[in-house]
């Protein structure tokens, strides 16, 4: 193991970072405002990665094409389970929020598989050869899994920063009652919040299933390290997602130079755990 | 008599001991989130333990796994349940300090990584290959065993009944109603906390080694993790979470639906019968939304202490406690 394989891992790491960093957001924005874990999040991300596979090998386009479709199916998919269901529990507990999350996480999962089955899919047949930079190795998925990202990163936060929804968001994040009091349109901004975890989930998806393959489980095994970077990050803090996302990614690919790959999921979970113990609310977060 | 059992009986007999295994996790799950408020989703991980706590120490001795001390039945349920009160301590000195959803968080990447220790690690349960020949104690009569499993489901269910009617039981329905409240009347919520964590835990872990036993087989992927856990929480919403009765008939009644689902989608055309679990998952998450949102509080609800109520009546609930 020598420098050139650190870095190598580094690589790896920052791409599993980009798309953690995607789920991340999503997750830590409906955390801010609806003030639950969405435990559904993960198999959004495998729907929307579904959905634009489906695009993929109906109309094959390129990938790129079907990325927006997949988002929008992700929207749309988050938008309907609130619409049907978390709406008339949300006068309730948190937790009640939580369970029902975790229900509609399992139907929107054999949803996808009662569709394209239970069986491996990839985007990509046979073998991308990938570029060499010096000793490192970098595959055109993962430049176009960094770019994508980078660019929905900066949209989201032009969003965020630029438009009268996405500052309403942020004042909901920040504190629900003054934002109602200021004549915010509270439900509405819910809905918003939900189409962009959704589309966001779908992205991380998209670029998940371009890394490895299209598995009915794939969302779920990613959700953990997910909430291990929201957490990290501060939940309710979209931008400290990103840096979770970053953390949780490099950490995860940097604990194969001396664990078994099998373990990189642990390795997430072990950083988080340090993280609530010393400081509980995140990197980034205020000591409330 | 009963040696010749037709199809039926015996399948009956199948359904039931799994229902009564299901009555003791859902109990187990109540004490934590019933009683307590406590959200832990990692109850596969539990479960997990105890089954393989079960087949270590009580499996003739074996070079592919940990153990094989050939103990009897008994001291397997009890180390079964010392080595899962053990890790809920551990889980619970890192969490119960913090807000609920870490907890939730927490707990399911403990049974994630129990679920990788016992895949990757082949010297503990032999990896994926599992443990097999876990005998079922005294007989290996299947009506037998079934008895023994009600047995331990009557014993569960008289000692949380017990412990949630105790003073102990009504600290922890306070601080789960109003955690303030609790604290300033100079309760240690933290202990509690743990209590009744460690307590729940321990029983989830007395739930998989009746499990081993029955089907004499353990493996990482036997219990279908994520979905046993699942199963549990619908059990005991649907049955009324916070009422002990609630909680055993909730784990029949859901059994016996998701059983029913599999009569079901047996009759689909051959073609769609690998897609037969996804559409069963389907019809119990759908199920689970609809009791959320239509019956929130379970088919026998919590029983709530009635506030003016008359003397005679009041009276009796002290002596009940």
């Amino acid at each position: 193991m020598d420098v050139t394989d650190l870095l190598q891992l580094a690589i790896y790491g920052v791409v599993l970072g980009s798309i953690l960093t995607l789920g991340a957001i999503g997750v830590s924005l409906l955390f801010g405002i609806l003030r639950f874990s969405n435990f559904a999040h993960g198999d959004i991300m495998t729907l929307g990665a579904y959905a634009a596979f489906a695009v993929v090998s109906i109309l094959h386009t390129p990938v790129w094409l079907a990325l927006p479709v997949g988002m929008i199916a992700g929207a749309l998919v988050a938008v309907a389970a609130d619409q049907l269901v978390y709406r008339r529990l949300r006068r309730t507990q948190p937790v009640i929020l939580l369970i029902s999350s975790f229900g509609m996480a399992l139907i929107i999962r054999s949803l996808v598989q009662l569709i394209w089955g239970p069986q491996d899919r990839s985007f990509i047949k046979g073998i991308d050869m990938p570029m060499h930079f010096g000793d490192l190795m970098v595959s055109p998925q993962q430049l176009w899994i960094l770019g994508g990202t980078i660019v929905i990163v900066i949209a989201v936060h032009l969003f965020l920063t630029r438009t009268r929804m996405g500052k309403a968001m942020r004042a909901m994040s920040d504190n629900m009652d003054l934002a109602r009091v200021t004549g915010i349109d509270a439900e509405k901004v819910i809905i918003w919040t939900w189409a962009l975890g959704g589309a966001l989930a779908a992205a991380a998806g998209v670029f998940l299933a371009l890394d490895t393959r299209l598995t009915p489980m794939m969302g779920w095994s990613a959700l953990l390290p997910i909430f291990a970077a929201a957490i990290l990050g501060g939940f309710g803090k979209p931008y400290g997602a990103i840096v979770g996302g970053m953390i949780i990614g490099v950490a995860s690919e940097m604990s194969t130079a001396v664990l078994p790959p099998a373990y990189k999921p642990a390795t997430a979970f072990a950083v988080m755990v340090i993280m609530l113990v010393v400081r509980p609310n995140g990197l980034l977060g205020a000591r409330r | 008599m009963s040696i010749d059992l037709s199809g039926l009986a015996s399948y009956g007999v199948f359904l039931l001991t799994l229902a009564a295994i299901y009555g003791v996790v859902s109990l187990a799950l109540n004490v934590q989130w019933g009683m307590t408020g406590l959200f832990n989703i990692g109850i596969a991980g539990f479960y997990a333990i105890g089954a393989y706590c079960a087949a270590i120490v009580t499996t003739p001795p074996s070079p592919s796994h940990l153990g094989g001390l050939g103990l009897p039945f008994g001291v397997g349920l009890l180390v079964a349940m010392a080595v899962s009160g053990l890790v809920a301590f551990l889980v619970g000195l890192l969490t119960l300090k913090l807000r609920e959803d870490y907890l939730a968080i927490a707990t399911i990447g403990i049974s994630e990584i129990i679920r990788l220790v016992l895949k990757n690690e082949d010297w503990i349960g032999n990896g994926v290959r599992g443990i097999a020949g876990i005998a079922r104690p005294l007989s290996a009569n299947p009506l037998v065993y079934l008895a023994v499993v009600l047995l331990v489901l009557a014993a569960t269910y008289l000692a949380v009944e017990r412990a949630r009617k105790s003073p102990w039981g009504r600290v922890l329905r306070a601080l789960r109603e109003n955690e303030l409240g609790a604290q300033a009347a100079g309760k240690n919520i933290y202990r509690f906390r743990m209590e009744a964590f460690v307590l729940g835990s321990m029983i989830m872990g007395l739930g998989g080694a009746l499990y081993a036993h029955f089907i004499g087989f353990v493996s990482p992927e036997a219990f279908e993790p994520v979905f046993a856990t699942f199963l549990v929480w619908v059990m005991l919403i649907a049955g009324g979470s916070g009422n002990n009765k609630g909680a055993v008939l909730g784990a029949f009644v859901i059994w016996l639906v998701w059983s029913g689902t599999e009569l079901l989608t047996n009759q689909l055309p051959a073609d769609y019968v690998t897609q037969g679990s996804a559409l069963r998952v389907l019809l119990i998450g759908v199920l689970l939304q609809v009791i959320l949102l239509r019956r929130p509080e379970g088919l026998l609800p919590e029983e709530r202490p009635h506030v003016g109520a008359s003397p005679a009546s009041s009276a009796e609930a002290e002596d009940e406690a």
